[in-house]
């Protein structure tokens, strides 16, 4: 007998799902290790570190997911999530990797701030606020990746840096608004604006615990889905992301559709912000996002870029940030812990995914002699 | 007029030691580059250089034990992506981003405990005579022992990559690495092993950070200097001169806008804080047409990933 590795012709249907799941556990594996290490640091022995790190990932797990307040967290920090995962993944199809999503989404939250406690001061309407609120975010999103569009479109200058670069401008800019001319005179010197008014506040259930972002979400998931699936666009994007020269031969105008997919990915990014606001925060802060930019590309390259796949992975990561939060207040762990565990998943997957693209043959001996 | 000479000379001076984290940083990259890989995980390199040099720096009081950690950290994870797109040849771009991703968490579970507290630096020493010409003597020779370490590396890179045949080797393998390895060259080997050499090269720029600039852990405190670093290897055009050029450039524009609050401007600093980041931008602008890069000299094979199987 003998034991062969040979390349698939064909990656079977199956490993798509088999992959991402195991590689979350792995991932999972692996922060156990490194968690058990720390702890050791800490606490001098083994045994005591290990049965902490047991219980850090019991309250991991157990109370994001298994309690009724602890999934109404989860749900409310999934909102954010999906909107820049929906956004990016958008714009990943096409190989365009906008890594901006977090100054998207500031972005968005400024203009939505803008809007409600400046530019429509007066309005009384919660539907007419609410609809300007978000039009607004969409528009300061989709601006803000306008600019990395512009340069990859007409420069070929590399979006990657540029997008990031731009999230350090976004939040030194919100920095500047809450510390300076829009901080609230009330505020106590907390770094922060005003309170939303009242018609700018999106309607919430499970007694206020939850609001409506989370079905606009879905909404905008099962739109992008239909985008992908059934129109010119979504079949034009996907040789544009496949096959660049395909797509300039089939006269595919690429430099539109370089532009569109960056500025319709900024501007869902962009709502996230909005809807952030009028959902969950009700006033822009300093440093209001823990990272949502950078944990919505995990979430968007988990879901390998499927948008209904993005609203259950962004229900994991919200999960994970909630839980994140609480290991950091009764185990003293720093909130940097989801960005191990970020980094990891994405080895295991893509390590995955290239073991994957192998497989075993087991040869009877006579069938080997054969072949040789 | 005294005055504005001393600002001068004082801004000029933080400019040497704000550009030297990214000196490093983009000398380590453009060994990386030049063997043909794309490492875009510089930000978590320099971290876990900067939080490793710190923790051995305050538990032993050895700086140069405290370097020499921060490079192996570096190294490790010079490793992890090598192995990741040199053996799995998996995208270089997504593995330098979970590089990042993986950096910053590190330094910071492994940071947790060490924030607040001082410990040893590296001190100034201010070269004989040199230090005692006026202006440029303030400006170049009163600095600490890695900005001189940095400013020797510059040159002697420079030899190693255009006059040796060590740096001809490394250069073929990022050009042609069919021609590499038809000649002999072990391509998968000297991919590994400039980017181990990449990424503790680059440590050091974060282990300046805690070690001599900030002379302090503070979590994720590069800011972004990983990502200024990847442009200014595309500014420096992977020749070290240039990057010394460019890490300056940079590290004028951040220590004019520190001047500029301390004198007291009515610009908000945070838009001076903006600075370095917009003039990256700029800078990608400027250097991004592709007849450009194939001027300019890029490693032809840059982020390709090199297989014997594929091979036609």
């Amino acid at each position: 007998m003998k034991i062969k590795i040979e390349k698939r012709l064909n990656t079977p249907r199956y490993l798509s799902l088999v992959v991402p799941i195991l590689s979350i556990f792995a991932a999972l594996l692996i922060m156990f290790i490194i968690l058990t290490i720390f702890f050791m640091g800490r606490m001098g022995s083994f045994q005591g570190a290990f049965s902490e790190t047991v219980s850090a990932y019991k309250e991991l797990i157990a109370w994001p997911f298994f309690n009724q307040y602890g999934l109404y967290s989860t749900i409310s920090k999934m909102v954010p999530l999906a909107f820049v995962a929906l956004g990016l993944s958008f714009a990943y199809k096409m190989k365009i990797w906008n890594i901006g999503g977090e100054g998207q989404l500031y972005m968005g939250a400024l203009a939505a701030t803008w809007a409600a406690l400046f530019l429509f001061r007066g309005i009384t309407s919660p539907l007419l606020l609410i609809t300007l609120v978000a039009i607004f975010s969409a528009i300061a999103g989709a601006l803000w990746a306008l600019i990395p569009a512009l340069m990859k479109a007409y420069a070929k200058t590399d979006e990657i840096v540029v997008t990031l670069m731009l999230n350090y401008v976004a939040i030194f800019w919100v920095d500047y608004l809450v510390y300076g001319p829009w901080r609230d005179p009330k505020g106590f010197g907390f770094p922060g604006t005003a309170a939303f008014p009242e018609p700018a506040m999106l309607p919430t259930f499970f007694d206020g615990n939850v609001h409506i972002g989370i079905f606009i979400a879905i909404a905008f998931a099962i739109l992008l889905q239909y985008i992908n699936l059934k129109t010119q666009w979504g079949f034009n994007s996907k040789i544009v992301g496949d096959n660049i020269k395909a797509a300039t031969y089939s006269g595919i105008k690429v430099k539109k559709y370089t532009i569109i997919s960056l500025v319709v990915s900024g501007s869902i990014a962009g709502l996230g912000g909005g809807v952030q606001m009028m959902g969950m925060q009700h006033r822009l802060m300093h440093g209001f996002s823990p990272g949502y930019g950078y944990t919505a590309i995990i979430v968007a390259w988990l879901a390998k870029l499927n948008p209904i796949a993005v609203i259950f992975v962004s229900f994991l990561f919200g999960g994970l940030l909630v839980g994140n939060d609480q290991l950091q207040m009764f185990y003293k762990l720093p909130i940097s812990l989801i960005s191990i565990f970020q980094g990891l998943v994405l080895f295991c997957l893509l390590g995955g995914e290239a073991i994957a693209a192998y497989r075993l043959k087991i040869e009877k001996a006579e069938e080997a002699t054969a072949n040789e | 007029m005294n005055d504005i000479l001393s600002f001068i000379v004082a801004t000029l001076h933080a400019t040497v030691r704000a550009g030297t984290p990214l000196l490093f940083a983009v000398l380590g990259t453009i060994f990386t580059e030049r063997s043909g890989i794309m490492n875009l995980g510089l930000e978590g390199i320099m971290l876990v250089g900067a939080i490793g040099g710190f923790v051995v720096s305050y538990n032993t009081s050895n700086l140069l034990l405290a370097i020499l950690v921060a490079m192996i950290a570096g190294a490790v994870l010079g490793l992890i992506h090598a192995f990741f797109t040199v053996t799995l040849k998996i995208n270089q771009i997504v593995s330098g981003l979970a590089i990042t991703m993986l950096g910053s968490g590190i330094s910071g579970l492994w940071g947790k405990d060490y924030i607040g507290v001082v410990a040893e630096r590296f001190e100034t020493i201010s070269i004989p005579f040199l230090s005692d010409i006026p202006v440029i003597g303030r400006i170049l020779f009163q600095h600490d022992l890695l900005v001189y370490l940095s400013l020797l590396a510059v040159p002697l890179m420079w030899f190693f990559i255009y006059k040796t045949r060590g740096g001809m080797t490394l250069r073929a393998v990022g050009e042609a690495p069919e021609a590499a390895d038809a000649r002999g060259i072990n391509v998968f080997f000297i991919r590994y092993l400039y980017t181990i050499i990449g990424g503790s090269i680059t440590a050091i720029g974060g282990a300046y950070l805690s070690l001599a600039y900030n002379s302090m852990w503070i979590e994720n405190m590069t800011a972004g200097r990983g990502w200024i670093a990847i442009a200014l290897v595309l500014f420096a055009t992977w020749d070290p001169y240039k990057a010394l050029l460019g890490a300056y450039l940079f590290g004028g524009i951040t220590a004019l806008g520190l001047r500029m609050q301390a004198v007291g401007t009515h610009i908000s600093p945070d838009f001076l804080k903006m600075l370095p980041y917009l003039l990256t931008i700029v800078v990608l602008f400027f250097t991004s047409t592709d007849r450009l890069k194939r001027k300019v000299g890029a490693p032809a094979s840059l982020g390709i990933p090199y297989s014997r199987e594929d091979r036609t």
